[in-house]
């Protein structure tokens, strides 16, 4: 095998077992010393640290490659094991072969007949891909049944398994006292514990019994006296004579040599009959007679602050290891005594075993001086930190950086703000020729500190030279074409921005950098929804991009403008969010009048520079223009919908003109406003962006023109209006009250399939239920339609009406996994009810709203509540979590071909057309209305057909060259 | 002839089924019948349509997996709550959600929707020939097929222990209304006993119409209360599963009439039993246990029930969106293999072909060891192996193969 090349690419990996012979040919070294460096600090030849088996101290040159620390990958060193040890990971199925193959000839216990059969099967299962398990356990339970190997002929024993790695032999030998057994049996007497008149039997004299078995009778009365051990073929004699069994089980450890010795014989035809590759993985192989030594690299020791080496766990293991090695191989040589030995043995067994696997049940894990378990070899490949999860599948990256984010209004939602102390630190290549020569002149003139400028140079010999302060004017001069650049971010630059928790693809989108001063990243507010960022204190994190290829894919298809619709439903999921739509209502609820100066104010961030004509004038002759007008400057001409709004007016739209009703979070909203979703199919993702952006700003400035803000006050009812919810609830108290009687009476009746006492739980719930909803329907009576917060929940802003209720009217029913509160004390909640209350207050109702404040003992219900509710949230998070790995896990190969099906990785087709008819969940959602418009298209067909103009419907495609887009468009206004 | 042309024009397109119904339709409704201005509206609808394919080599997988996995983290994890019928309780919430993707043997909460057979209701109702006699006496009858009855149900259970004698007064009224079709009181408790008889392997006595007795064939008081808990297990009429049976009058699926049926909601579940009964709608009837409906109706069936079965616990939820289409490439992933997978270590997470691909989910290191012994070889294929070695994926962009304007790589070879 060759140490020093590794391809460039893998094609496929092979899993197998070593072979010990193949394993001391590639060593490095072997390692009999139990030392890691000597008093000087270097490493001891044939020590655990020989350089070897590769270095990590800088400076030192591996003695197998030449190379240094850093591009030594390390190499493979050897124990000789003093004797065999079973390897933990295996010794299932080292039982498992141990039970089915012949103790004599090793051979499978089966007929060739059986053999052939399990082979076809296992062959068939095999290629159907189902579990090979099932198929090689039912060969083994077969084998298992025969009392005799049908080969040798020879008598099989059962296998008894002492978790982790000792195996018996279950043999029948001469029970201990079969002199009183046999005396017993002549005597016609009961033996042992046989129940009594179990067993009849005559009493016979010693001639008999001779007669009988033909044996002599004088040897017989030796049998008797215990002076001579029946022979096996006697005691059977004797057996059969006496009608006594004489045997007794006995546990016979197979040690492993033993079992190397019998897997040694197992023919390949039969091992390939247990699922086992001959050629890979000989059963033999199990049992280890060479240790392989992991490389240094892989067990590095830390040099602590005093100095000292503080070492891996592997090597602590391997040290140990060594030791007894050693300890084992003396004694035996000195020849001690076998007690010893297998002492030894099993001490040596149990530190091969750890180093493997420390985890064992039943096995005491190896520990650490301060009493932590060791992190051995399975530890190290296990689990969410473990190699595979930890490091394989998810690798650490550089060109990375994470931040808090802020927000900022005035940056475009394809943009992001990176602090310029990020973009200095960031790099992008740059590939100089004689157009940018230039450019890249100036940006390592500037040097490393200074914004645009360069960290690093690469000359065309490969070599690459750091900027630094110093260099940075001599070096500019010295760039030519064929030099590469690694220059700081620019504005425009295109890198990836993330926040987790990653749940779905909008997680992880293309922004085009803005270089800002400070230290956050900033972010334009709209695009929060699919990143489900708040600016709380959450941090995002970026990656710049280190080739074109990545560069060109992450615009095409990462940018932020192109994942404006989620393909969970096929709506835009980015829109306008909290303010923007309580901006856009004011704006268009009551279709307010503005002055010119006020107009071109509210205007003033978007693209339209001119006003349209006045709506109309007014008293005084000055014109003016209405919010609706000044609202339909954004949208793109031609867009005709109708739709209703959640404030519950109908929209209508024609021709890019907002003709009436108000614009709120059906109209603009992420999660699927029409207006924003309409825009993104019919005309293009660009335009969407665009409408998006200037939506956000319009509303900015007019939520700024009105004034926007809530206090307590705002949700402060008149008197007249706490005394009617002060009415209702008391009446709802009432009817409680009457339920409660009518229960106590044994008047109530039950529900169907209810019992009483659930019954009257429910009415009680029912009527507290209403008892708040009329208070809430009180106070939103009195609430005027102006009052921010009624702005905020009727255009869904934030808030519901449900929010307004509470805080207004009365907070309500307190719920405990979907009960009233029950729990507590015996039979009441709290100690301030009688037992037995079933009234409204001594089970969590509050009457009182968060604005009036809560009592003492309401507010004890309320916290119940809330924490069942916090502890709801941290279960989800887990569960749900859980349930996404494994679903990306299951799905992850899955795509769509050419020819329209949907086929895993390996080609298995697993739909013949996605989702039965082929179209994308992004472009349409699955419900009904949304569904191709083929009424529309036909009148629009007869349209173009009767009319002139029709053209354009077919021509307004989507288009991903929204670079193109995005000048052609700017160009046009 | 004009019909038959605009057939061929629209049988001719790339549409979808679903598409080339509403075509005719709204060809029929705008009065369109010449072949000219049906091909131009079939041409814009075709073109509309294929603007709205999946790009090939989308990873649809991902992106249905995400798009029912982030909803996830919305859901309650409230286990019970009142879906449809107020009377049954069943789990809903992301631990249903859970259960369908783990194709649980049995779920938490089993229950079924039986639907009658109006005809069935109609042969009744003639046969009755009453007018006392309705539909909801033929929805009851059912009931009782399907309810299991216990003797609780039935009437008081009580013990004589001087006499050594349990004795059960049956209620009358119960007995007519769980008996509907056999005559009288008399009859039905010989019934009763009869049962009692072959289940407890005791004599029953009849001292009047609606009362049994019977005894312990050696008097001891041990195997007296022995037998009333073994009384009590029996079910004398209807399946065993089913604990509750409850009825609800609802509007029919065809929306131009206002036509009400019965319709039975059960507590418990067993679909083959009750798909046996006479008057059950078979083809309507269903049931929340997966497994149940694979072992009844078929794959097809079972892959049908998924997606409508997560597709409710959705929407419940109030995440009516998702897509539905997301839904059924799981449910076609499950049942990919002929039968019910589940998603997961033991379903096709632990049947992947690839090494790298198991060892990286779920249980690492059985996973390498076993691949040892059977000389497993990665052809790296799938997605998490090709992440683990460092190469590009299969899927997506790193899928093409094709580039803009390079030569074949011979000629790039000499050209450099």
């Amino acid at each position: 095998m060759s140490v020093n090349s590794s391809p460039k690419e893998i094609g496929s990996l092979s899993f197998g077992l070593m072979n010990p012979e193949e394993y001391r040919e590639m060593s490095a070294t072997k390692v009999i010393t139990a030392d890691t460096y000597d008093d000087d600090g270097f490493p001891i030849d044939m020590g655990l640290m020989d350089p070897r088996l590769g270095v990590i101290d800088p400076g030192l040159e591996c003695k197998t490659c030449g190379k240094h620390s850093g591009s030594c990958n390390g190499h493979f060193g050897h124990i000789e094991l003093a004797a065999p040890v079973i390897h933990v990971g295996f010794s299932k199925l080292i039982r498992r072969l141990l039970r089915g193959t012949c103790r004599e000839c090793s051979r499978l216990c089966l007929t060739e007949d059986e053999r052939d059969e399990f082979r076809d099967n296992l062959e068939r299962t095999r290629q159907l891909g189902d579990d090979l398990n099932d198929v090689t356990k039912a060969a083994i339970r077969q084998a298992r049944k025969k009392n005799r190997c049908p080969f040798c002929g020879e008598k099989q024993y059962d296998i008894n398994h002492e978790k982790p790695t000792t195996y018996y032999e279950v043999q029948d030998v001469l029970s201990a006292d079969y002199t009183d057994r046999i005396a017993a049996a002549m005597e016609g007497r009961p033996v042992g514990d046989e129940e009594e008149g179990d067993v009849d039997r005559e009493a016979q004299s010693p001639t008999q019994v001779a007669d009988k078995t033909g044996i002599d009778a004088s040897r017989i009365s030796e049998i008797l006296s215990g002076e001579f051990r029946p022979r096996p073929d006697d005691r059977k004699a004797l057996e059969k004579a006496l009608n006594v069994d004489l045997t007794e089980e006995d546990m016979n450890k197979l040690m492993p040599s033993d079992i190397r010795d019998w897997f040694e014989n197992i023919p390949d035809e039969d091992i390939r009959v247990l699922g086992i590759s001959a050629e890979k993985s000989r059963p033999e192989w199990m049992i280890l007679t060479v240790l392989p030594v992991p490389p240094v690299t892989a067990r590095p020791s830390i040099t602590l602050d005093n100095g000292q080496r503080s070492e891996d766990d592997l090597t602590h293991k391997l040290v140990d290891i060594i030791r007894i090695n050693q300890r084992f191989m003396e004694n035996r040589e000195a020849g001690a005594p076998q007690l010893i030995i297998e002492d030894l043995w099993e001490l040596l067994q149990y530190h091969v075993t750890t180093f493997m696997d420390n985890e064992i049940s039943g096995t005491p894990p190896a520990r650490h001086r301060s009493g932590r378990p060791l992190k051995t070899l399975s530890q190290r490949l296990k689990g969410k930190e473990g190699r595979f999860r930890g490091s394989l599948s998810g690798k650490r990256v550089n060109f990375s950086a994470r931040t808090v984010i802020s927000p900022d209004p005035t940056l475009s939602l394809n943009e992001v703000g990176v602090p310029d102390r990020v973009a200095t630190e960031m790099t992008q290549t740059m590939n100089v020729t004689e157009r940018n020569i230039t450019e890249a002149r100036r940006y390592v003139q500037n040097g490393p500190e200074g914004h645009p400028g360069a960290n690093y140079v690469k000359r065309p010999d490969g070599r690459r030279l750091k900027v630094t302060e110093k260099n940075c004017e001599e070096l500019s001069e010295k760039v030519e074409p064929g030099w590469e650049v690694n220059r700081h971010l620019i504005d425009g630059d295109i890198v990836i921005f993330n926040r987790q928790p990653s749940l779905h693809r909008m997680s992880i989108m293309a922004h085009e950098v803005v270089v800002m001063p400070y230290k956050t990243f900033r972010l334009n507010t709209v695009v929060c929804p699919p990143y489900n960022a708040d600016f709380d204190g959450d941090e995002m994190n970026m990656h710049a991009l280190q080739n074109e290829e990545a560069r060109a894919e992450a615009r095409v298809l990462m940018r932020v403008q192109e994942q404006i619709l989620s393909p969970r439903m096929g709506l835009n999921i980015i829109g306008a969010i909290q303010d923007h739509i309580s901006g856009t209502y004011l704006l268009t609820h009551e279709n307010p009048h503005f002055n010119e100066t006020q107009a071109l104010d509210l205007l003033r961030a978007t693209r339209v520079d001119e006003l349209p004509e006045p709506d109309g004038e007014n008293d005084e002759g000055v014109p003016y223009w209405t919010g609706r007008s000044i609202f339909s400057e954004l949208l793109p001409p031609g867009l005709d919908l109708e739709f209703s709004s959640s404030t519950g007016d109908t929209v209508l739209i024609e021709d890019g003109t907002l003709v009436e009703g108000t614009v709120d979070e059906d109209a603009v909203g992420a999660f699927g406003g029409e207006v924003v979703d309409t825009i993104c199919k019919q005309y293009s993702t660009t335009r969407a962006r665009m409408f998006i952006n200037e939506v956000a700003t319009l509303a900015m400035r007019a939520i700024m023109h009105f004034g926007f803000s809530v206090g307590i006050d705002d949700e402060s009812v008149p008197n007249e209006a706490e005394e009617q919810i002060g009415e209702a609830i008391d009446n709802a108290y009432e009817r409680v009250a009457e339920l409660i009687e009518t229960y106590e009476a044994g008047d109530l009746e039950s529900l169907p399939g209810r019992t009483v006492d659930e019954t009257l739980e429910m009415k009680i719930m029912q009527t507290l239920g209403k008892a708040r909803d009329s208070a809430g329907d009180i106070a939103d009576e009195f609430l005027e339609d102006d009052n921010p917060a009624v702005v905020m929940a009727r255009s869904g802003a934030r808030g519901s009406m449900l929010n307004l209720t509470q805080m207004a009217g009365c907070v309500g029913q307190q719920a405990v996994r979907g009960e009233r509160i029950n729990r507590g004390y015996e039979d009441r909640t709290l100690s301030h009810y009688p037992r037995d209350d079933l009234s409204a207050d001594a089970h969590g109702f509050v009457e009182s709203s968060y604005r009036s404040g809560l009592t003492p003992r309401e507010f004890f219900f309320h916290a119940m509540g809330g924490r069942e509710g916090l502890v709801d949230t941290a279960v989800r998070t887990s569960k749900s979590g859980y349930l996404q790995r494994r679903l990306i896990n299951a799905l992850s190969e899955l795509e769509t071909q050419y020819d329209g099906t949907v086929r895993d990785t390996s080609d298995t087709i697993v739909q013949f057309e996605f989702g039965e008819d082929g179209t994308s969940p992004v472009k349409v959602s699955s419900d009904e209305e949304n569904d191709i418009d083929v009424d529309g298209i036909a009148d629009a067909v007869l349209e173009a057909e009767f009319g002139d103009d029709g053209e354009e419907f077919l021509t307004d495609t989507q288009t991903n060259l929204s670079e193109q887009m995005d000048n052609f468009i700017a160009g046009d206004d | 002839m004009a019909a038959n042309d605009i057939q061929v024009v629209v049988e001719g397109s790339d549409l979808p089924r679903r598409l080339k119904d509403k075509l005719y339709e709204t060809l029929d409704a705008k009065g369109i019948d010449d072949v000219e201005t049906a091909t131009d509206v079939k041409e814009a609808v075709e073109e509309r349509y294929l603007d709205t394919r999946v790009d090939p080599l989308d990873p649809v997988g991902t992106v249905s997996a995400q798009s029912i996995g982030e909803p996830g983290t919305q859901m309650t994890m409230n286990t019970f709550h009142y879906a449809g019928v107020a009377e049954i309780d069943v789990t809903q919430g992301l631990p249903r959600l859970i259960e369908l993707v783990d194709a649980r043997k049995t779920p938490d909460t089993p229950m079924m929707t039986v639907h009658v057979d109006p005809e069935f209701v109609q042969e009744r109702l003639d046969a009755e020939n009453d007018d006392g006699y309705t539909e909801r006496d033929v929805a009851h009858e059912i009931v009782w097929q399907i309810e299991a009855t216990r003797i609780l149900a039935l009437g008081d259970v009580s013990t004589n222990v001087a006499d050594m004698l349990v004795r059960i007064d049956l209620n009358e009224e119960t007995l007519d209304e769980r008996w509907p079709t056999v005559g009288t009181t008399a009859e039905v408790t010989a019934e009763i006993a009869e049962t009692i008889e072959s289940k407890l392997d005791v004599s029953t006595v009849e001292p009047d119409d609606a009362t049994i007795e019977f005894g312990p064939e050696e008097p001891s008081y041990r195997g007296l209360l022995q037998l009333v808990e073994e009384l009590r297990e029996i079910v004398f009429k209807g399946i065993d599963d089913v604990s509750r049976v409850v009825i609800r009058k609802e509007q029919t699926e065809d929306p131009d009439t206002d036509d009400e049926e019965f319709v039975l909601y059960t507590e418990g579940s067993a679909f083959g039993k009750v798909l046996d009964i006479d008057g059950v709608d078979a083809s309507r009837t269903t049931c929340n246990n997966i497994h149940e409906i694979y072992r009844q109706l078929g794959v097809e069936a079972a892959r049908e029930t998924i997606i409508n079965e997560t597709m409710n616990t959705l929407e419940e939820q109030g995440l009516g969106d998702v897509n539905i289409r997301h839904l059924m490439l799981v449910a076609d992933m499950m049942t990919n293999p002929g039968t019910i997978e589940s998603i997961g270590r033991h379903g096709i997470s632990g049947n992947k072909d690839s090494v790298l691909a198991r060892a990286a989910f779920e249980v690492t290191v059985n996973h390498l060891l076993d691949a040892a012994i059977h000389g497993e070889v990665d052809d790296l294929d799938g997605v998490t192996e090709n992440v683990i070695v460092g190469k590009p994926i299969k899927l997506g962009t790193g899928d093409v193969t094709l580039r803009m304007g390079s030569r074949p790589d011979t000629e790039s070879e000499s050209a450099d």
